[in-house]
C-alpha cells in the first residue's frame, strides 16, 4: 500500500496536507481542553481566596472595636452591642470534644470487628449500614434529636447523671443543673452519631493494612484479640487513625443544623455540659436575619472567620496524618 | 469424618510406615500427630499425617509448594484458627493432650509453641518492648526482672551485642536478619517448649542465614524446633529428622541423613536430586 502512494506523489502530498489539517484542529482542541481544565482550577482557587477574603474584610469591623479580647469575651448583647466570641467558641469545643470521646471508641470498635472477627457474609451490610448513616442528611438528626432523643435524655439519662454525680467533687459541677434536655452534651450526642461513620470507615481502611503475617506473629506469642488490638493494630496504625478521628472532628466543628436544633442557644459559657449553650455554627444561623447594625453583621462574620481558622487547621493536621501513613505503606 | 482410617491406625508407640528408619532408642516424643486430616473448606490440604517430633531434636518439613508443610507446621499452634473455614480433623497429642481439641487454651498454647515466621515481623515498638510485651503477657516481674530476661533472650538469639546500646530504638531500624533474630529472641522470651520456623530465611541473605541456622542448631539443646524450609541444604544442614511432603501427604520421614543420602521412596529421590519442585 505504501509503494503505491509513493508512486503517486500527488496523492501523497494530499494525505500530507489532510494529516496536517487534522492534526492542526486535534492540537486546537488539545489546548482548548488543557486551558479549560486550568481555568476550573483557578476557578476553585479565586473562589476560596474570595470566601477568606470575605470573611475577613466583614470581620474588620468587629475585631476594630473590640480588638483580640473578641475572641475570650463571653457577653453577646445585641442590645448594648457588645459582642465576644467565647461562648460560641467555647460550645463548639465541647460539644466536638464529647462527639469524640463517645464516637472515637465506638468507631475502633466496630472498625476492628469488622475487620478481623466479622464473619464474610456479615461484613457488607454493616458496611453499608454505616455508610448510610452518614448520608441521613443532617436536619432529620436534629428534629430527631429534639423530638425524640432530647426528651428520652431529660427523663431518663440526665437525672441519673445528675444524681449520680452530685456530691463527686469535679463530676458534680460537669452534671449539674436542672435536666433540660437539649443542651451541650445532647449536642454531643447527635454530632457523635454523625462523626462515627468518618471515624468508623477509615480506621477499617487502616486496620485492613495491617500485615496479615505481623497480626499473625503476635497471636503466635499467645495474645489475646484485645492484647493484639491494643498492642499492635493500634500501634501500627495510629497515624491513620488519627488522621480518620481529625476528618471527624472536622465535620463536629461545623455541623450546623442537627446543632442548632438540641443545644438551647444560650450565649453563655457554663460547667455543667448539661446546660444549654451555642456554638459558632448555630449562632450564626440563628441570628443572621435579625442582624442589624454594622457590628453585629461583622460580629458574626467574625464568628465564621474563627471557626474557619479552627476547620482549617483541623483538617490539615488530618491531611498531614494521612500523608504520612501512605509514605510509610507498602 | 475419619473412622475408616483410624480404625487401622496403628497401636501408638509402635512405628508407622513412614517412620520405618528411624530407631526411637534415646528419644522422646514431644508430639505426636496422628491421623490428621487438614481442610480449607471442603478442599483436603492434608492426607492422613502421621509423625512424630522429638523433643530437642530439629525436624525439617520439605516438599514442592503446595505441597501442605506449611499448613502442617501451623495447625501446630492452631494458627489456622484465626481463619473461618479451615479446620483439622484427627490427633496432635502434645503432652498428653489433643491440642486439636476445642477446649484448648490456645493462648496458652502458642506461648508453649512459638513460631518464627518466614518475614521478619518486629511489633511497631522499641526492641526492648519487642521482647518485654511477650514476657509480660503471662508474667508480672519487676523491671529488673524484665531486664534480665531481655538480655537472655537477646544473647540467647546472638543479637545482644549488635543492639545493647540501642534497646529503646525502633525494632523496625535494625536490618533483616536482626530483625528476624529479634523475632526470634523475642519467641524464646516466653519460654516455649517447641519452636516452629517457617521458612526463617527465605527473605535474608546468606550471612544471616547462616548466623539464623547456627542459631537453630544452638537453640534445641533447650528446646524442639521445627522448621518448614525450601532449601534442602538448609535442611540437611539444620535437621535431625525430615518430613517430605508432597501433594498433601507426607511420603517419607526419617533421619535426615538417611532421606538426602538413600531415600526409600522414589519421589523423594527425584525431589532432593533436583529434578521437580
Amino acid at each position: 500500500m505504501s509503494e503505491v502512494a509513493l508512486n503517486d506523489t500527488n496523492v501523497a502530498a494530499g494525505a500530507a496536507t489532510a494529516r496536517a489539517a487534522v492534526l492542526n484542529r486535534l492540537r486546537a482542541t488539545d489546548t482548548a481542553f488543557r486551558t479549560l481544565t486550568r481555568l476550573a482550577v483557578y476557578t476553585v482557587l479565586a473562589l476560596l481566596s474570595g470566601v477568606i477574603l470575605a470573611l475577613v474584610v466583614g470581620s474588620v469591623p468587629a475585631f476594630k472595636a473590640f480588638g483580640f479580647s473578641f475572641v475570650i469575651t463571653e457577653v453577646w448583647n445585641p442590645v448594648t452591642e457588645k459582642f465576644g466570641a467565647l461562648a460560641p467558641v467555647y460550645g463548639t469545643l465541647v460539644t466536638s470534644f464529647i462527639a469524640l470521646v463517645i464516637a472515637v471508641p465506638v468507631g475502633l470498635m466496630i472498625a476492628f470487628f469488622l475487620t478481623e472477627l466479622c464473619p464474610m457474609w456479615l461484613r457488607r451490610p454493616i458496611a453499608i449500614a454505616i455508610e448510610l448513616l452518614a448520608g441521613i442528611p443532617s436536619i432529620i438528626y436534629g428534629i430527631w434529636g429534639l423530638f425524640v432523643f432530647a426528651p428520652f435524655l431529660q427523663k431518663h439519662i440526665q437525672p441519673f447523671l445528675i444524681d449520680t454525680f452530685d456530691g463527686v467533687p469535679g463530676l458534680q459541677d460537669l452534671f449539674a443543673g436542672p435536666p433540660y434536655g437539649i443542651g451541650m452534651l445532647t449536642a454531643g450526642f447527635i454530632l457523635a452519631i454523625m462523626v462515627l461513620p468518618f471515624v468508623t470507615a477509615i480506621s477499617r481502611d487502616v486496620f485492613d493494612a495491617v500485615p496479615a503475617v505481623l497480626k499473625e506473629a503476635a497471636y503466635g506469642l499467645g495474645c489475646t484479640t484485645w492484647e493484639v488490638f491494643k498492642h499492635v493494630i493500634l500501634p501500627y496504625t495510629r497515624v491513620g487513625v488519627i488522621g480518620g478521628v481529625m476528618l471527624g472532628l472536622g465535620r463536629a466543628l461545623g455541623e450546623t443544623m442537627a446543632v442548632t436544633f438540641v443545644i438551647g442557644n444560650a450565649h453563655t459559657v457554663s460547667a455543667s455540659i448539661l446546660a444549654p449553650g451555642t456554638t459558632i455554627s448555630a449562632s450564626i444561623a440563628n441570628e443572621f436575619t435579625e442582624a442589624v447594625g454594622d457590628l453585629y453583621t461583622s460580629s458574626l462574620i467574625a464568628l465564621g472567620l474563627i471557626l474557619f481558622v479552627i476547620t482549617f487547621i483541623v483538617l490539615a493536621i488530618a491531611r498531614y496524618m494521612l500523608l504520612r501513613i501512605q509514605q510509610r505503606g507498602r | 469424618m475419619n473412622i475408616a482410617s483410624s480404625s487401622q491406625a496403628p497401636v501408638v508407640g509402635t512405628p508407622v510406615a513412614t517412620h520405618a528408619g528411624v530407631s526411637t532408642v534415646g528419644l522422646s516424643e514431644k508430639v505426636s500427630i496422628r491421623n490428621l486430616e487438614f481442610f480449607y473448606g471442603d478442599a483436603r490440604a492434608l492426607k492422613n499425617i502421621n509423625l512424630s517430633l522429638y523433643a530437642n531434636k530439629t525436624t525439617a518439613f520439605i516438599g514442592p509448594s503446595g505441597c501442605g508443610k506449611s499448613t502442617l507446621l501451623r495447625i501446630l499452634n492452631r494458627m489456622y484458627d484465626l481463619y473461618p473455614g479451615q479446620r483439622a480433623t484427627g490427633e496432635v497429642m502434645f503432652d498428653g493432650e489433643n491440642l486439636l481439641d476445642a477446649g484448648m487454651d490456645i493462648n496458652l498454647l502458642r506461648a508453649r509453641i512459638g513460631m518464627v515466621f518466614q518475614k521478619p515481623t518486629p511489633f511497631p515498638m522499641s526492641i526492648y518492648e519487642n521482647i518485654a510485651f511477650g514476657i509480660r503477657l503471662y508474667e508480672r516481674l519487676p523491671r529488673a526482672e524484665v531486664d534480665a530476661r531481655v538480655e537472655q533472650a537477646l544473647r540467647r538469639a546472638a543479637l545482644w551485642d549488635e543492639v545493647k546500646d540501642k534497646l529503646g530504638a525502633s525494632g523496625l531500624g535494625l536490618s533483616g536478619g536482626q530483625q528476624q533474630r529479634l523475632c526470634i529472641a523475642r519467641t524464646v522470651a516466653v519460654k516455649p517448649e517447641v519452636i516452629l520456623f517457617d521458612e526463617p530465611c527465605s527473605a535474608l541473605d546468606p550471612i544471616s542465614t547462616a548466623k539464623i541456622e547456627e542459631l537453630i542448631d544452638e537453640l534445641k539443646q533447650d528446646y524442639t524446633i521445627v522448621i518448614v524450609t525450601h532449601n534442602m541444604q538448609q535442611a540437611a544442614r539444620v535437621s535431625d529428622f525430615t518430613a517430605f511432603m508432597y501433594l498433601g501427604e507426607l511420603i517419607e520421614f526419617g533421619v535426615t541423613e538417611k532421606i538426602f543420602t538413600a531415600p526409600d521412596d522414589k519421589r523423594t529421590q527425584a525431589y532432593i536430586t533436583g529434578r521437580f519442585g
